[in-house]
Parts: C-alpha cells; structure tokens; sequence
C-alpha cells in the first residue's frame, strides 16, 4: 500500500516536472524514469498474488519504457538536430499551475466515478487520469513533435496505471496490445520527425498549417 | 496559557541570533576558513544598538517606523508558534493564518520603508521581494492548510503536538512533500541562496540586503533580530514536523532546539555546495513549492 502509494506520488511528481522542464534532454529522461518506476507498480500493486504475468509484464514496460524509447528518441534528437530547448506555446509557470489545477479536477472526479472496490489504492485512479489529462496538456501546448511523442508518452502511461490497478479483472493482453501500439507508434513518430526535419530544416509543428490549400 | 508557553517565547528572542552565527559558520567550514564568531550577530547587535542612526531628509516617519513595526510584528509571530511539546503563548483555531499575515505584515512595512527613502535601487529590491514573497505565500499557506487538515486541528500548538511518528507511517508521502515545500519558503523567505544571496555586494542583484541599505544604527539593529527571529520561526515549523515526539517534555526541547540548528547547519550547506538561481528561474523553483503543497493537498484529501 505505502509503497504503490510512493510510486503514484512519483508518477505525479514526474509528471509535473515534466510540465516545468524547459529541456528535451531532461525531459525524455523523465519520461523514462516515469517509464521505470511504472513498470514496478504490477508487481509492488500485486504483492499478495504475484504471479509470473506480472512480472512479465513488469520487466517488458522497463525494457520498453525505460531503455528502448529513450535510446529512440534520443536518436531522434541527434539525428534531426533538434535544438534543447522545449518552446512551449504555454510558458513554464502556467503549465505547472494548470498542471495543480488538473490534479484537482482529477480528484474531484473520481470522486464522483464509481470505482471498483479491488483497487490497489484510492489514489491510483485519480494520478492515471492526472497522467492522461497531462500527457493531452503536453502534446497541445508544446511545438515541437518531439515533445508531443513525450506527451502521448504520459498518456499512455496513465492508461496503464489505470490497467495495472485493475489487472486481476483485466486481461494482461490488452495491456500487452496496448504496450506494442505505443511501441509502432514511437517507431513510426521518431521517422516522420526525421522525415519532416529532412523536408523542412525543423520539427514546429506549427509550420505544418501553411501546408493546407 | 500556562507558564511553561513563555519557554518557547524566551528561547527564541535569546537564541534566534545564534542561527545566522551557525550557518556562517558552516559556510567558512565548507570554505576552508576559520570564520566569524559564532555569537557574532550578538555583537553586531550590540554595536549598532549604541550608535546614532543618520536619517535622510527626503525620508518621512514611514523610514523610522519601519523597523520597529516590522520587529513587532515578527515578535507576534514568534509568540504563535509552539517548539517541542511546549505550546506556543497564544494559540487559538486557525492562528496559522494570523501568523501568515503577520510575516506578510512585517515584509509590508520593511517594503515602504525602502520606497520611502527615494532611492531606485531600494525600490528594485522592494518589488523583486513582494514578487517573490507573493508566490511563496501561497506555498506557506497550503502546506500550513495540509498539516492542519493531517492533525485535525486548526492551531499551530494542536498541529505540531500531533503530527508524530504515526502520521509520518500513514501518510509519509504528504508529508515529505509538506516538508520540501516548507524548506523552499524557509529559504525564500529569509532570503538565503537558491534565492537571494545574503552576502552580495552588488546592488543590482540584491533582494532583501538592498531594501534595508539605508538603515543605520538601532534600526538596523531592529532589522537584523527581526530577521534572526524570522528565520527562527520558520525554521520551528520545519524542526516541529520533523522532530519526533519522545514522550518526555524536556528532552522534547532539548532534541527541537538542536533540530534549530541543524536547520541552520542545512542552509549552510545548501549555500556552501549551490549556486543562486537566475532571477528568471526564481518564480520557477516557488511555483513549484505552491505545486508540491497543493498536491500535498490534494493527496491528503483523498486517504
């Protein structure tokens, strides 16, 4: 309980961060880190009934999470030459305190959801769609692509929060489906990022409007 | 009110000079020199205490009152917050906020009294101080609000008393977060490094050290126990999380007046081994104070 407890409050914690962090650099590595620390929750949520699917299922989201995607985008980082800097069309501050504020709107509505009793903690529900709302937050208010990959990131990791607290009524297989959707999607942005970089000398995925007729 | 609340009171108006004393002392440590006296800002306090204070004509009765009312309200402060088991002189239901706005209080006066005397720099130094002090508040009272909430209980002396081992087991996470947050505003607000650098000597860069420059004297000497006494009070909301409850009243104290100084031995090393953030990134690291008190907030709402 203490320890699933840790874990969420250093999901939040990362997540936040990430909506501070001014630099690609740091905040892929706190994507990963956030990537990492998920990948205990099956099996510290789990202690009870630990079964060998958990811990499959927990050394497969740090293998991917935590070593493959990071490898990834930092390739994508080197090879389309991306500048350090985040550009946010939200400034730092204000995406922390709207950060404050979706914290408290997830909260109050799980409050207000009817939520099954075989959760591994009362917090759990609220931090995944905190990580979910967050994740939208980032990949709306930031510019480069590279940074809308790390938001969709967070996303996906709040949706697996949410799986892993639920996992003895959920088939694994859906996490597992989920986890290689994430994987193709990852593999096929760091490409387009490449790609677009190659066309027009940069990621701001604001210029991608003046395409349109 | 019993005779033993007048304990906390006394220890901090004789002792507070000592912790400026101790983290000078662990900076010459970390620095490889001898360093000043320990009891240095006593003395500092008895030389200016004797000598005359030279007044500008532009100045007004604003720029002579200033100190006094600042270390009045700094005073009733002190007399609200409780060390060790000891409960604090006054403590009545939601006394955190009273003394909340009577640090607001006392930054108030000291800010008019550096607008008062004209000058450009003093005025710099003022509004980069509310500036500050106006995001570190929020911090302050939300982490105050979640460890009234924790404690069931809306005065300090009632909080302090009960947040205990117990609470550290149940909700050690809220908890952890309330302590950063506290530690941040301690810094901010007393004006010490990742902040404001005490020791600059440069005017343009200055926070606090510039609104007080044109003190002299007994008010200066007015200024600086109000900040020996600020830091002191800030420094028992941190050492009454922390400290242990061990049953026994005395060794309670005795074990909360060393939490003090180890208080002071911590912003020592904390400006010994850090650089001073760039005035940019100042509001940055503040918000981020107010973030991790309203999460703690909001965590511990939700137990």
């Amino acid at each position: 309980m203490i320890a699933t407890n840790l874990i969420l409050v250093l999901v939040v914690l990362t997540n936040l961060k990430l909506l501070g962090s001014s630099r690609i650099g740091s905040s892929i590595r706190v994507v990963a880190a956030q990537g990492v620390v998920l990948g205990l929750l099956p099996v510290v949520a789990h202690m009870d009934d630990l079964s060998l699917r958990f811990a499959v299922l927990a050394v497969g989201t740090v293998a991917i999470k935590g070593i493959v995607f990071p490898w990834f985008l930092f390739r994508a980082v080197r090879e389309a030459d991306v500048a350090r800097e985040v550009e946010p069309y939200v400034g730092y501050v204000t995406s922390l305190l709207s950060g404050v504020v979706i914290l408290a709107i997830s909260f109050w509505m799980c409050q207000r959801l009817p939520m099954p009793e075989t959760l591994a903690s009362s917090w759990l529900a609220p931090v995944a769609i905190f990580s979910i709302f967050a994740g939208l937050f980032l990949i709306v208010s930031r510019k480069r692509a590279l940074n809308q990959v790390l938001g969709f990131l967070v996303l996906e990791n709040g949706v697996y929060t949410f799986g892993v607290g639920l996992a003895p009524q959920s088939s694994l297989l859906v996490e597992a489906g989920v986890l290689l959707d994430v994987f193709v999607a990852v593999f096929v942005m760091g490409i387009t990022i490449f790609h677009i970089n190659r066309e027009f000398d940069h990621i701001n995925t604001d210029k991608l409007n003046t395409l349109k007729d | 009110m019993n005779a033993l609340s007048f304990i906390p009171l006394l220890l901090a108006l004789v002792v507070s000079p000592l912790l400026p004393g101790i983290i000078n002392r662990t900076k010459a440590v970390f620095a490889g020199r001898r360093g000043q006296p320990l009891l240095q800002t006593y003395f500092d306090l008895w030389k200016l205490l004797h000598k005359g204070a030279v007044y500008s004509r532009t100045t007004t009765w604003l720029f002579r009152a200033g100190p006094m009312l600042g270390l009045a309200a700094v005073l009733m402060a002190v007399t609200l917050v409780p060390l060790g088991n000891f409960p604090a002189l006054i403590a009545f239901p939601a006394d955190f906020f009273l003394f909340a706005c009577l640090l607001g209080l006392m930054r108030f006066f000291t800010v008019l009294a550096a607008l008062d005397t004209g000058s450009s720099f003093e005025g710099m130094g003022a509004s980069r101080e509310v500036f500050f002090s106006a995001l570190a508040e929020p911090a302050l009272l939300v982490a105050l609000a979640t460890l009234a909430r924790q404690a069931q209980s809306l005065s300090l002396s009632t909080i302090f008393s009960r947040v205990s081992g117990g609470h550290w087991l149940q909700a050690g996470p809220v908890l952890v977060l309330v302590l950063i947050a506290l530690v941040v505003v301690l810094l901010a607000e007393n004006s010490r490094i990742p902040v404001d650098d005490p020791n600059t000597h440069l005017e343009l860069t200055m926070i606090h050290e510039v609104m007080v420059l044109d003190h002299g004297g007994p008010d200066f000497a007015f200024i600086l126990y109000g900040a020996a006494l600020k830091l002191w009070v800030l420094a028992a909301l941190v050492v009454g999380m922390v400290v242990p409850d061990t049953g026994t009243l005395w060794l309670n104290l005795i074990l909360s007046v060393s939490g003090m100084f180890a208080v002071a031995v911590i912003v020592g090393v904390v400006e010994s081994v850090m650089a001073r953030l760039r005035l940019l990134i100042v509001p940055q690291l503040l918000v981020g104070a107010g973030a991790l008190a309203a999460m703690a907030f909001l965590l511990g709402l939700n137990k």
